[in-house]
């Protein structure tokens, strides 16, 4: 039995390897355990209990893709305006051709979806027609959602195939073959125990980051963020780390939500028909609508982007005409208004009872958090109206942001110059012509990604990133299968690595005596130290909240050294327990997450997302010279950074 | 925002090694507390609030206090979660009791047998676009 500080190791080795257990995770385990041959073993480890992991723990209140009827190529066109033109348009056509199929699939599993008047007992796969809160999106009553899907999951694969509190440190390349995937090392959060995998491919789902800039809550609030605080960036830094292309970590994601707590807001423009408003009531979406002809197309659609919408706020806020209030007082009275003057009021009073048990139920199933708000603050929203916030920054690439990592698309969709297999392209330059192209393949050989991982491609959601790690577990079936005689070696010794993550437990075993109080030690610095830090230079000189979302040129010069020497120091992060241990490499991937945006930001001479971030020195959208990709890549040998473009290609017509 | 364990309702899952809301948080941070077994949230400050200890809790000896440095007290916001459907209790400040139900499932729990009736996988097709229940060809681009 191990001790702290003297862990047991274990070797395992499994063909496929599936890091994360949310959404994408669940998607892959289900296709893949269907198509698996005799012989071909498979291994998922989480963080976490499956049953509650990842962005979805608590439920959500809509599936957001779900396209029914309509055309992939109109989703491919919505997601691209939204995130401001510089997207793969194969990835997110891919997306959108497969994504009903897990839809039906999570009804059929046992999640409520509601259904327009007279088709209530009909499944969508039977043509039930589902009630829409916006063109993509569909109502569900998903508190169990996680649950559900999980479930399905942990059945086709079977616990025995299945670790959960695992948290995985490194990814790790082979010994032999170069830019070749060939395992992982993690440790349990519970058991002194390290584990190191091999496996021939690796499926990264960890999803994306938070709390890499400083949170607007401080205090015993600060785990109230609206990213869920337990993904750490892990998918991104390790991934970098090895030397996988990232693509367009120069986007992040600040949603305007319910002030304080977060709340969705979703339903209630689109379902409750509520308006954003200043403090003198002017709807500032129709106030500063000129301001939006600065940024054509992406400004003139009919949704335009969500940073522009956010540009529009804050510029409201700067001027000193905030609070920016949500309207559900008067969104609210109007409906019932309208129920009475068409039902009369008997009839209307049910339905507004209906139409409150909706409005709550948006933030109880997703957002338990802000009902605590408004409880606490006595607001009854068809009463009084609600303050709306920007928060402070996260990557992802799922929800509504584009960072991640470049990967392969479809076969049949993306172009020769973003297919390839067993010789990927080096920075910047194309692949060789004429390989067999794998599906969500990183550029490091083997390994593959998902959901929040996939760069330049968001508005997956939860059923995206579901159907997106099904599209993953064939593709890494039909690589596992072609690579049959790879026997993954390792470049260190099991103890070498467990010595690696071991660290922070070896600084404080080391020096803790030193000092009386042993967390103010000139040796020792503790996670949450480290991760402020990195919170304080992320927001004071890369456009936190700190500085309304504003940076320039030489603020991020700044940063950079800040962040290198932040980096040496995390060389001195303790332990004293498992679970801080956890936190330690945590902010470890935090860091290198937060380093990637930043350095992509510095790359990017313009500003792309206007409402997200304004880089000063160059505030303005230049579709000329940046309409285009930026990734970058470590070298996993020097951990040199480099940023390059890559050029974008339009597939579908745009306007 | 943090969960709190009542001291009076939790029996420490009975001296289990694990403990129903150590195995259901995201974050880990609920733990027990093995002199006196009784769980706690060890770092309260990076709750989410996200309920899910709160939702499992067999002794329902968890509730959360919404976060002291933001919002006022006195409020609540209360589940019980049953197999088909979860009730919330919601407690102003102010007094006003909220309550609401809704539906959470409509299959048992435990009774999902993922591939009943589904097709085997044509793994003729392994390389193409499409799932091994497709039905019908995966559309493209025109
Ligand atoms: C606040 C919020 C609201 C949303 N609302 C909606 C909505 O209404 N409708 C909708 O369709 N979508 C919604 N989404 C989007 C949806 O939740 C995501 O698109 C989806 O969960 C992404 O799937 P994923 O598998 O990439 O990541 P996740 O589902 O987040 O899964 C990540 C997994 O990785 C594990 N993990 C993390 N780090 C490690 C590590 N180092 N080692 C091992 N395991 C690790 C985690 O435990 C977790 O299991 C919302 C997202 C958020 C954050
Ligand atoms: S689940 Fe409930 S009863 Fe069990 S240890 Fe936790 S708080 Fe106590
Ligand atoms: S509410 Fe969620 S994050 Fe907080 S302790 Fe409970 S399970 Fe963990």
């Amino acid at each position: 039995m191990g001790s702290f500080g003297n862990p047991d190791i274990v070797e395992m080795q499994s063909d496929i390897l599936i890091i994360g257990g949310g959404m994408a995770a669940c998607g892959c385990a289900f296709e893949l355990m269907r198509w698996l041959p005799e012989g071909v073993t498979v291994r998922l480890v989480d963080k976490a209990a499956m049953e509650r992991s990842g962005a979805v723990a608590q439920g959500l209140s809509a599936i957001n893709t779900y396209l029914g009827e309509q055309d992939p190529a109109d989703y491919v066109r919505m997601v691209s305006n939204d995130l401001m033109g510089i997207v793969r348009d194969d990835l997110i056509y891919d997306v959108g051709r497969h994504v009903d199929n897990s839809v039906e699939l999570f009804e059929e599993w046992g999640l409520p979806i509601w259904k327009q008047p007279g088709d209530e007992e009909k499944t969508l796969k039977q043509g039930g027609k589902p009630v829409r809160s916006g063109k993509w999106q569909i109502m569900i009553n998903g508190e169990s959602y996680k649950t559900i899907v999980a479930e399905a999951a942990k059945k086709a694969l079977g616990m025995d195939r299945i670790q959960e509190r695992i948290f995985i440190v490194k990814l790790l390349l082979d010994a032999k073959e170069s830019n070749r995937i060939a395992g992982a090392v993690g440790f349990s959060n519970r058991e002194d125990k390290i584990y190191v995998y091999k496996a021939s491919a690796i499926l990264c789902v960890a999803g994306g980051a938070v709390n890499v800039f400083r949170p607007r809550s401080v205090g015993e609030g600060m785990g109230r963020t609206w990213y869920p605080v337990w993904n750490s960036g892990s998918t991104y830094a390790m991934v970098a780390q090895v030397g996988g292309e990232l693509t367009m970590m120069e986007n992040r994601f600040v949603p305007a939500r319910f002030k304080d707590g977060y709340g969705p807001v979703g339903a209630w423009f689109l379902l409750f028909k509520a308006k954003a408003t200043n403090v003198k009531g002017e709807v500032y979406m129709e106030t500063n609508a000129e301001m939006l002809k600065d940024y054509p197309p992406y400004g003139l659609a009919k949704v335009p982007a969500t940073c522009l919408r956010n540009h529009l706020m804050m510029k409201e806020m700067r001027e000193g005409r905030g609070p920016i209030y949500m309207r559900t007082d008067t969104a609210l009275q109007a409906l019932a208004k309208s129920y009475e003057d068409e039902f009369g009021p008997k009839e209307a009073k049910k339905k507004i009872k209906h139409l409150e048990a909706e409005a709550w139920e948006d933030f109880l199933d997703m957002c338990i958090g802000q009902a605590g708000v408004w409880a606490g603050e006595n607001i009854e929203p068809e009463k009084v109206p609600s303050e709306l916030m920007p928060t402070e920054p996260y990557f992802l690439g799922s929800h509504s942001g584009c960072c991640g990592i470049w990967t392969t698309g479809p076969s049949d969709l993306a172009p020769p110059e973003w297919q390839w297999g067993d010789n990927p392209p080096e920075a910047g330059k194309d692949p060789a012509p004429g390989q067999k192209n794998y599906n969500r393949m990183t550029t490091v050989k083997g390994l593959f990604t998902a959901g929040d991982g996939v760069g330049a491609s968001g508005h997956k959601f939860s059923s995206g990133s579901h159907a997106e790690g099904r599209i993953a577990a064939k593709a890494m079936l039909a690589w596992v299968m072609d690579h049959k005689g790879f026997q993954p070696t390792l470049s260190k010794t099991p103890q070498q690595l467990a010595e690696e993550i071991y660290m922070p437990v070896r600084n404080w075993m080391e020096h803790k005596d030193y000092s009386t109080m042993a967390e103010v030690n000139p040796h020792l610095i503790t996670p949450k130290m480290l991760q402020m830090r990195l919170q304080k230079i992320m927001d004071e000189y890369v456009a936190g909240v700190g500085t309304m979302y504003v940076t320039n040129e030489q603020m991020m010069e700044i940063a950079v050294k800040k962040l290198t020497e932040l980096k040496k120091d995390s060389a001195k992060m303790m332990a004293r327990d498992l679970h801080e241990l956890m936190r330690a490499w945590e902010n470890f991937h935090r860091i290198y997450a937060g380093e990637a945006h930043l350095r992509h930001m510095l790359f990017r001479k313009e500003t792309r997302y206007p409402g997200f971030y304004y880089n000063m020195t160059y505030n303005f959208v230049d579709e000329k010279n940046w309409k285009c990709f930026v990734n970058s890549k470590i070298n996993p040998e020097t951990g040199e950074w480099v940023a390059f473009k890559r050029a974008h290609k339009d597939l579908v017509t745009k306007p | 925002m943090p969960s709190f364990v009542i001291n009076a309702k939790c029996d420490g899952c009975k001296g289990q090694d694990k403990t129903a809301c150590m195995y259901i948080c995201p974050n880990n941070l609920m733990k027990l507390d093995k002199e006196r077994m009784k769980g706690f949230n060890q770092e309260p400050e990076q709750c989410w609030e996200c309920y899910s200890c709160v939702k499992i809790c067999p002794q329902q000896a968890i509730e959360v206090r919404a976060y002291a440095d933001i919002v006022p007290m006195g409020g609540a916001v209360i589940p019980l979660r049953g197999s088909d459907s979860i009730m919330w209790t919601i407690k102003f400040r102010n007094g006003e009791v909220k309550r609401f139900k809704f539906p959470i499932r409509t299959t048992a729990e435990g009774s999902i047998d993922p591939y009943a009736g589904k097709p085997a996988a044509d793994m003729s097709k392994l390389s193409e676009p499409g799932f091994f229940n497709s039905t019908g060809p995966v559309r493209t681009m025109k």
